[in-house]
């Protein structure tokens, strides 16, 4: 468990980092920022990159803040940065409800909030905030800057539509309006392990019949998604037990499940169930 | 502090230098120009071996050398160390593979280089060419080819006694059970390490990193190299946790031992974790067809118990011990008037298997109490009112059942098995329990609750022998052939020397696992030291005291009768002050060079403890759980361990025993299991994968530490502490999951995870 040879790069700026991307990607080189992925993958020899382009000496990419209706969060903002709301309503309690469930504390305060999102895993949190709540991806390169939309940017187990000179440079999530209610509840073996299924829900409430709803499953597909069949169950019917069971119900049915060791397809649709009914009536509380 | 020392919760000797970082595990141990040592372990797990190509490796800059089994060809297969059975020897591990491969991770060949990243590079280089053989990765699946002519199925153990078949013929009911448990093993905090030097001055081959077994494993390596065993060291530094697993005899250990005799120069080899969890043991799995043949009062009148025991690829040190403890230990705290056992040893495709913490007693406590449950559910008994009616009484003690297992026979030395039974229930408050349970089922809860009884042993003989030396500064060295594996070794023996000698227990330095030191030791498994070496320490000590008073009692003109030592210093006894002297002063007085020239010099004495018989402390553990319909998850919300150790020495100490065991115990109950794919592929070689519990999964453990039956064994009526949080752990949530979805006999598998019990739900 000790990594194979590989070449160090600390670049003080993004101009320098995307340079060196652009020029070290065909030998297999990689961004560093929070290690807790890929340092892992490399002591155990699954990853031997050339070289390593660590980010964290680049103040700019630790920044986080709203702008124009949206929370963007830096390359090198750390998942510890979401303990406490980082914005005022909703999304900031939202994301400081998600964030206690990822690994475990002292992973928290070195990994980052886009490497989960560049690493994509399909049990991750943040991936499925990002996915629900319709994040945009900025990705950097010597070509210059490009938007991907959370809808276009996963596409497979771990795999993304990065490119491999693109620096996930930032991610921008709207602002949800004050009156949003979320839900998030996810299944794993013990406190800090990849979830086998998860759910976040958002919807807001008008008259006491739901409007706006968003259900993200992860855990249980090669990546999380919505479930628009989910949503359409939800959509003007009141908050209560028979509607969520109903949506919980239809978004059990329609993923399709990766099967492993922990879980087959059918528990997998079963904590789907359990997952999405529980946000659900959390969002309702 | 000194005077009554035993049964005090003193805090340990250990701690100040683990806490202050001062503590020295295998990896903290260097020396000036030493190799690091890679192995190159199978992927493959059953294959021809046809070559291996280590040309490339041998030329990357740094590497030293590379070997395969041709190098290593005058090193014979690794010896038994317990419980060997004729027919096994056939089935030993070489320290390298020679012409098959048998699991993943088995070693194939050692890479030694000049820093280990080096080494591992080189160990990406060595090219193994194999052609691949069908795995076989159940035991209780027909045998197939180990080699040649020999079966994968080396020993049968056979254990009975009473007319089995007849009891059967008479029995008003039979029941039986298929179960299960699954292959976990321990996983201590360190890793594996061992560091060999060959000292050239001295001829002496020394061995760092060792634990549990110094002794017997310097005198292996001795006769394994064609040494005298006085020219072969091993030492024990810290040790990162033991639980079985640690410190037995392994194949990199001798890998080192001659790569420093031939290179001249030290080898180091840690191990990384990956390496720990497909290399080192594991344990547990077996798969048992029980059946019990009882009368309609619910009493057993005979067991018969089939099962196989997957030991994996290998017969490692332990030999036939798991198998053959699972078959003597199962009848436990019960009478049984009648009982056949037979335990296939079966070779697998996987990792070779050892102890672990409760071995062959977490499996049969697990079958046995689940045959109790499945007697009370079949004959509407209560399941403790069914425990009562087969429990051996108080009366009975000793009680000598007609089985012998790890060479002894089994003689249950004392026990009031039913009284601890009613402390249990009072202490948990039972009845209130079952009332609230109801109540929260009837709301619609999933609750329930279990209990399991069991018996476990200690105090493995055959001896200890133990120094003791009091210097002229007064300061006491306890010099012994036990290992610390983290349990309170130091703390334990000098509260012993202490209180009998008339010392403070912090000025006893208790030296350990250095076989340099002492000539004999047994180390630490079994639950032994404190039985084993706390009764050779206590008659050294004894002697050293008699030595002192009979000395001062010259000095101080004082009849011996009169004197007691307190503190350190001998004195007249029950009087406040007056003439006095210290040990240290004693010890001077007692120099070869005093005049007068003393008889006999020094202050110091041996102790030797000899034993045939195990101890057998006993328990009952209570477990209480709530359990999520939606998603399996088993949710423990209180749990007790009542145990019976004769007298505690350290009642802080026991507690942490019973507390870490019964975390264990969890794990192998709930989370932990060792799986493969069907190509015999190892699928949980990270902590990722292999779910030990944390503090988040483990609720507080409440503890009932009782010494309601001393061992007539030993002088200080104590048994062992560590194996009975575990042991019963499995048994106990069973039950309270049967209990909680209202199905009897529904659990028949460990681990109990969510996915399986998920399924159980959903049947219902």
């Amino acid at each position: 468990m000790k990594p194979a040879r590989f070449e160090y790069h600390a670049p003080t700026s993004v101009d320098e980092a995307v340079q060196l991307l652009g020029s070290l990607a065909a030998e297999d080189g990689r961004i560093l920022a929070g290690g807790q992925s890929l340092v892992p993958t490399m002591a155990f020899r699954l990853a031997k990159p050339g070289h390593l382009i660590d980010i964290n000496a680049i103040a700019t990419l630790g920044q986080i803040g709203s702008k124009d209706g949206a929370l963007e969060i830096g390359a090198c903002v750390r998942h510890a940065a979401f303990h406490r709301p980082v914005v005022a309503g909703p999304l900031g309690q939202l994301m400081s409800t998600v964030v206690r469930h990822i690994a475990h504390y002292p992973i928290r305060q070195r990994g980052t909030f886009c490497g989960s999102l560049a690493h994509a895993d399909p049990a991750s949190e943040w991936c499925l905030v990002a996915v629900t709540l319709g994040a945009q991806m900025i990705a950097l390169s010597t070509r210059g800057a490009r938007t991907i939309a959370a809808e276009d940017y996963f596409t497979g187990i771990m795999t993304t539509a990065l490119a491999e000179d693109e620096l996930l440079s930032q991610v921008r999530i709207p602002l949800l309006a004050p009156d949003t209610r979320f839900g998030f509840r996810e299944f794993s073996r013990r406190a800090g392990d990849y979830a086998i299924a998860m759910a976040l829900v958002t919807f807001r409430l008008d008259g006491g019949t739901i409007v706006e709803p968003r259900v993200g499953i992860g855990g249980a597909e090669a990546n999380p998604r919505r479930i628009p069949e989910a949503e359409a169950a939800l959509v003007g019917k009141p908050a209560e037990l028979t509607t969520f069971r109903a949506a919980a119900e239809i978004a059990a049915e329609v993923v399709e499940p990766m099967e492993d060791m922990q879980a087959d397809a059918i528990y997998r649709r079963d904590l789907v169930r359990a997952m999405t009914r529980r946000a659900l009536e959390q969002a309702a509380q | 502090m000194s005077g009554k020392l035993i049964g005090r919760s003193v805090t340990r000797l250990e701690d100040p230098p683990l806490l202050t970082g001062a503590g020295r595990f295998a990896a903290d141990v260097s020396f000036p120009h030493q190799l690091h040592m890679r192995i190159v372990r199978s992927s493959y797990a059953h294959a021809r071996l046809l070559a291996i190509n280590t040309k490339q490796a041998r030329a990357l800059p740094g590497v030293y050398a590379v070997w395969t089994a041709g190098d290593v060809a005058h090193v014979p297969p690794i010896d038994f160390r317990l419980t060997r059975v004729d027919g096994l020897e056939h089935y030993r591990q070489h320290v390298l593979a020679t012409d098959r491969l048998r699991y993943v991770g088995e070693p194939v060949a050692a890479v030694f280089a000049d820093d280990p990243y080096v080494a591992e590079d080189a160990a990406d280089l060595v090219e193994v060419d194999a052609e691949e053989l069908t795995p076989l990765l159940r035991a209780d699946q027909e045998p197939g080819e180990f080699a040649p002519a020999r079966r994968t199925e080396p020993a049968i153990v056979h254990k009975e006694y009473g007319d089995v078949d007849a009891a059967f013929r008479a029995a008003h009911t039979v029941i039986t059970l298929d179960l299960a448990i699954g292959r976990h093993s321990g996983v201590p905090l360190e890793t594996r390490g061992a560091i060999a030097r060959h000292d050239r001055a001295r001829d002496v081959l020394e061995l760092h990193g060792a634990a549990k077994v110094p002794h017997w494993n310097r005198d292996q390596i001795a006769r394994m190299l064609g040494r005298a065993p006085a020219s072969v060291q091993l030492y024990e530094g810290h040790v990162g946790g033991g639980f079985g697993i640690r410190g037995e005899l392994y194949p990199e250990d001798l890998l080192v031992c001659v790569a420093a005799l031939a290179f001249g120069r030290p080898v180091k080899w840690i191990e990384d974790r990956r390496e720990h969890l497909i290399a080192a043991n594991h344990s547990r799995q077996q798969t048992h067809h029980v059946h019990a043949a009882v009368d309609a009062a619910g009493r057993i009148l005979a067991i018969d118990n089939a099962f196989f025991h997957d030991q994996g690829a290998y017969v490692r040190t332990h030999a036939a011990t798991v198998p053959d403890l699972a078959a003597a230990m199962l009848p436990g705290p019960y009478r049984v008037p009648a009982y056949r056992a037979v335990g296939h040893i079966r070779l697998t495709n996987k990792t070779p298997c050892g102890t672990y913490r409760a071995p062959g007693r977490f499996e049969s406590t697990f079958v046995r109490e689940r045959v109790l449950d499945a007697i009370a559910a079949q004959l509407k008994i209560d399941p403790i009112e069914v425990r009562r009616r087969n429990l051996i009484g108080a009366s009975e003690m000793p009680f000598r059942r007609p089985l012998d297992t790890l060479g002894t026979e089994i003689v249950l030395d004392s026990g009031d098995y039913a009284r601890l039974l009613d402390r249990t229930l009072k202490a948990i408050q039972w009845d209130g329990v079952r009332q609230q349970l109801e109540a929260r089922r009837r709301a619609g809860e999933f609750v329930g609750a279990g209990i399991a009884l069991f018996v476990e042993k200690s105090g493995l003989g055959p001896f200890d022998q133990v120094h003791v030396t009091v210097d002229t500064s007064g300061a006491v060295e306890v010099v012994t052939g036990a290992a610390s594996v983290g349990q309170g070794v130091e703390t334990v023996i000098a509260q012993i020397c202490g209180e009998v000698l008339g010392v403070n227990y912090t000025k006893i330095r208790v030296v350990h696992g250095q076989t340099d030191r002492i000539a004999h030791g047994l180390g630490a498994f079994a639950s032994r030291v404190t039985v084993m070496t706390g009764e050779a320490t206590r008659i050294a000590a004894s002697k050293v005291r008699a030595k002192a008073i009979e000395t001062a009692a010259e000095l101080l003109q004082a009849p011996a009768d009169a004197l007691d030592i307190v503190d350190g210093r001998v004195v007249r006894a029950g009087v406040a002050v007056g003439p006095s002297i210290a040990l240290g002063d004693i010890a001077r007085a007692l120099a070869p060079t005093a005049n007068p020239r003393p008889r006999e010099p020094g202050l110091s004495a041996e102790g030797w403890f000899h034993a045939n018989h195990m101890t057998y402390p006993y328990g009952v553990h209570v477990a209480v759980v709530a359990i999520d319909r939606d998603t399996g998850a088993v949710g423990v919300e209180r749990y007790l361990v009542a145990y019976d150790i004769g007298r505690a020495v350290n009642p802080m100490l026991v507690e942490g025993q019973i507390v870490g065991g019964f975390v264990q115990g969890l794990g192998g109950a709930l989370f932990e299991e060792f799986l493969y794919d069907e190509r015999g592929e190892p699928i949980c070689v990270t902590f990722a994968d292999y779910l030990m519990p944390s503090a988040r999964e483990a609720p507080r453990t409440e503890v009932l530490i009782t010494e309601d039956a001393p061992s007539p064994l030993n002088a200080l009526g104590v048994k062992g502490a560590g194996e009975g949080g575990a042991n019963a752990v499995g048994a106990a949530l069973a039950a309270a999951i049967d209990d909680a979805i209202g199905r009897p006999g529904a659990v028949t598998q460990l681990p109990i995870t969510p996915r399986r019990l998920r399924e159980l739900l959903r049947e219902s």
